[in-house]
C-alpha cells in the first residue's frame, strides 16, 4: 500500500515551516510543491497563503496551478486551504482590484471597517453551524485584514467576528477551506488538521 | 447562489494575548535587568513548550547574539522551537534586510521583528510588508521615558536618538507594519510593572495591535496594561523564574472579565 501523499502547494507563502510542522507533529510528512501534477494527484492538498491576494493569485498562475487548483475543487477532492488560500477561492479582493481569484465562489472579499483593529492579530472565537463536519467551537488565531463576507448554497461555514461577522471557514465533504491557521491554533487547530486529514 | 445570514456570534472582541519572551543567545536563553547583566534562563525548546502547554497565546524570540556564530544557533532554534509549537512565532533580533527576514520565516518563524534597522532605514518596513504581509511585520520600538515624553533608543537600549516613540510607533504603521511590540527600556526585566502612560500614548496613536513589554511582574500589571490599550501583554523574567505561570496570568485576567483564549 502507498502512504498517503500531502502537497502543500507554495504560494511564495511566508509561513510554509509552519504548516510542515503541523503536519509533521501528526507524524504525516507534507511535501512542498509548485508542480500541478501533484496538486491533480496527491491524495491531500494544503493550500496556504499569505502575503497579498493579487501577489498569490499571480503565482499560482505563473506556475500554472490555477486550472488543477480548479479541476480538483470541481471534483470534489480533498484539499484544505488556509488565511489568504480561502480568499483566493472568490472573484475578487478589494485588497487587489483588478485581480482575479479562482472564482470557486460567489462572496465578496472586503476589507474590515476604518473603526477596527487591522490586522485582526489573535485569537477569535469560532462558532461553527450545525451542519459542520470538521470544524467545531473554539479559539482560532487569525492573521488577516480582508474577510469572506458570504457563503454560497453548498458550502457549510463557520463564523466569527472582528467588528463584523466574517466567514471563519467553510467545509463541503473533504474540502475545507478556513480563514484561521490551524497550524498555529494549539491543540484546536491539531485536532481539525487530524478530522481533514482522515478525510484524504 | 444562496447567502447564508450570520448566526448570532457570543465573542464580539479579540481575546488579549500573553506573549512569553525567549531572548536568546548563542542557542540559550538569556535574561537581563534593562537590557543589561544576562544570565541563562534555560533551554528554548523547554521553555517554548512549557509555556505553549501553559496557555500561552503567541511566542516571541528575540536574539541577542552579538556574532554570526551567535546568529547560526538562531535559526537551529527556531527550527528546533517550531518543531514543537503550534501557536505563531514571532522572531527578531538583528533584522537587517529582506533576506534577512526570510531566513527565519523559512526556518519556521510566523512574525518578524524588526528595530534597530527599520529605525536606520524605515523604508525597510514597506519592503518587508509588501513581500510577506504586513501580519508578518513586527515593529519593535524600544522606549525610554524623558521628561513629558519617550524617546526611542536603538541598539539593545545603548544608543539614544532623540525621535519620539509615538511619533516613530506611528510612521512604522503608516509604512506597513502589523504590529507594535511596545518595550519600556526602564522597566524591562524590572518587575516594576509595565510603563502603563506610555502604552496609553501609543495605543491611542496606532489602529494596529499594541504589544506592552518590560516591567510585568503580576496579573494586575497586565490587566493594567490592557485596560490602557494593549492588545497583548509580554513577560519573560516572571515565567523564567518560576514567579508565576501564563495560566495563573490568565485566570487574573478571566476574573477581571477580559477576554483570553481559555
Amino acid at each position: 500500500m502507498t502512504p498517503m501523499s500531502l502537497a502543500v502547494v507554495e504560494t511564495g507563502s511566508a509561513n510554509l515551516a509552519s504548516v510542515l510542522a503541523a503536519f509533521q507533529r501528526m507524524g504525516v510528512a507534507a511535501a512542498p510543491t509548485r508542480d500541478a501534477e501533484d496538486v491533480r494527484n496527491a491524495d491531500g492538498v494544503v493550500l496556504p497563503g499569505v502575503g497579498a491576494f493579487g501577489d498569490v493569485m499571480q503565482r499560482l498562475s505563473t506556475r500554472g496551478l490555477v486550472d488543477a487548483l480548479t479541476e480538483r475543487f470541481a471534483a470534489g477532492r480533498p484539499i484544505l486551504a488556509v488565511c489568504l488560500g480561502l480568499q483566493v477561492l472568490a472573484t475578487a479582493s478589494e485588497e487587489s482590484p483588478g485581480a482575479a481569484g479562482l472564482g470557486l465562489i460567489s462572496g465578496s472579499v472586503r476589507r474590515y471597517p476604518a473603526s477596527s483593529t487591522v490586522p485582526q492579530l489573535g485569537w477569535n472565537r469560532v462558532e461553527p453551524g450545525s451542519r459542520n463536519g470538521f470544524v467545531r467551537g473554539g479559539h482560532a488565531f487569525f492573521a488577516n485584514s480582508y474577510y469572506l463576507d458570504s457563503v454560497d448554497d453548498g458550502w457549510t461555514a463557520a463564523w466569527a467576528t472582528h467588528d463584523v461577522p466574517f466567514v471563519a471557514a467553510i467545509e463541503r465533504g473533504p474540502q475545507l477551506a478556513c480563514q484561521f491557521h490551524p497550524e498555529l491554533s494549539g491543540p484546536w487547530g491539531a485536532s481539525l488538521l487530524e478530522r481533514w486529514y482522515a478525510s484524504c | 447562489m444562496g447567502r447564508v445570514a450570520p448566526r448570532a456570534v457570543v465573542c464580539v472582541v479579540l481575546t488579549r494575548r500573553v506573549i512569553p519572551c525567549l531572548d536568546t543567545r548563542d542557542g540559550r536563553v538569556v535574561k537581563g535587568v534593562r537590557f543589561k547583566g544576562l544570565r541563562d534562563a534555560g533551554s528554548p525548546v523547554e521553555l517554548a513548550d512549557r509555556y505553549q502547554a501553559d496557555g500561552a497565546d503567541e511566542l516571541m524570540i528575540l536574539d541577542v547574539s552579538a556574532t554570526t556564530e551567535g546568529r547560526a544557533h538562531a535559526l537551529a532554534t527556531i527550527r528546533d522551537v517550531r518543531r514543537i509549537l503550534a501557536i505563531p512565532l514571532t522572531v527578531g533580533g538583528g533584522v537587517r534586510s529582506a533576506a534577512d527576514a526570510g531566513a527565519l520565516l523559512e526556518a519556521g518563524a510566523d512574525k518578524v521583528a524588526v528595530n534597530t534597522a527599520a529605525f536606520r532605514s524605515p523604508e525597510l518596513i514597506g519592503i518587508l510588508a509588501r513581500q510577506f504581509g504586513q501580519q508578518c511585520v513586527v515593529l519593535s520600538v524600544d522606549a525610554a521615558a524623558r521628561e513629558r515624553s519617550w524617546e526611542v533608543v536603538v541598539r539593545a537600549g545603548t544608543e539614544a536618538t532623540t525621535r519620539d516613540a509615538v511619533e516613530w510607533a506611528s510612521e512604522g504603521e503608516s509604512r506597513g507594519a502589523g504590529e507594535v511590540l511596545l518595550t519600556s527600556v526602564d522597566r524591562d526585566g524590572t518587575q516594576a510593572g509595565y510603563d502603563l502612560a506610555l502604552v496609553a500614548a501609543v495605543s491611542e496613536r496606532v489602529r494596529v495591535p499594541v504589544v506592552a513589554s518590560g516591567g510585568a511582574r503580576s496579573g494586575a500589571d497586565l490587566l493594567a496594561a490592557i485596560r490602557a490599550g494593549a492588545d497583548a501583554v509580554l513577560a519573560a523574567s516572571i515565567f523564567h523564574d518560576g514567579i508565576t505561570s501564563v495560566a495563573e496570568l490568565k485566570a487574573t485576567l478571566i476574573e477581571a472579565g477580559i477576554e483570553v483564549r481559555p
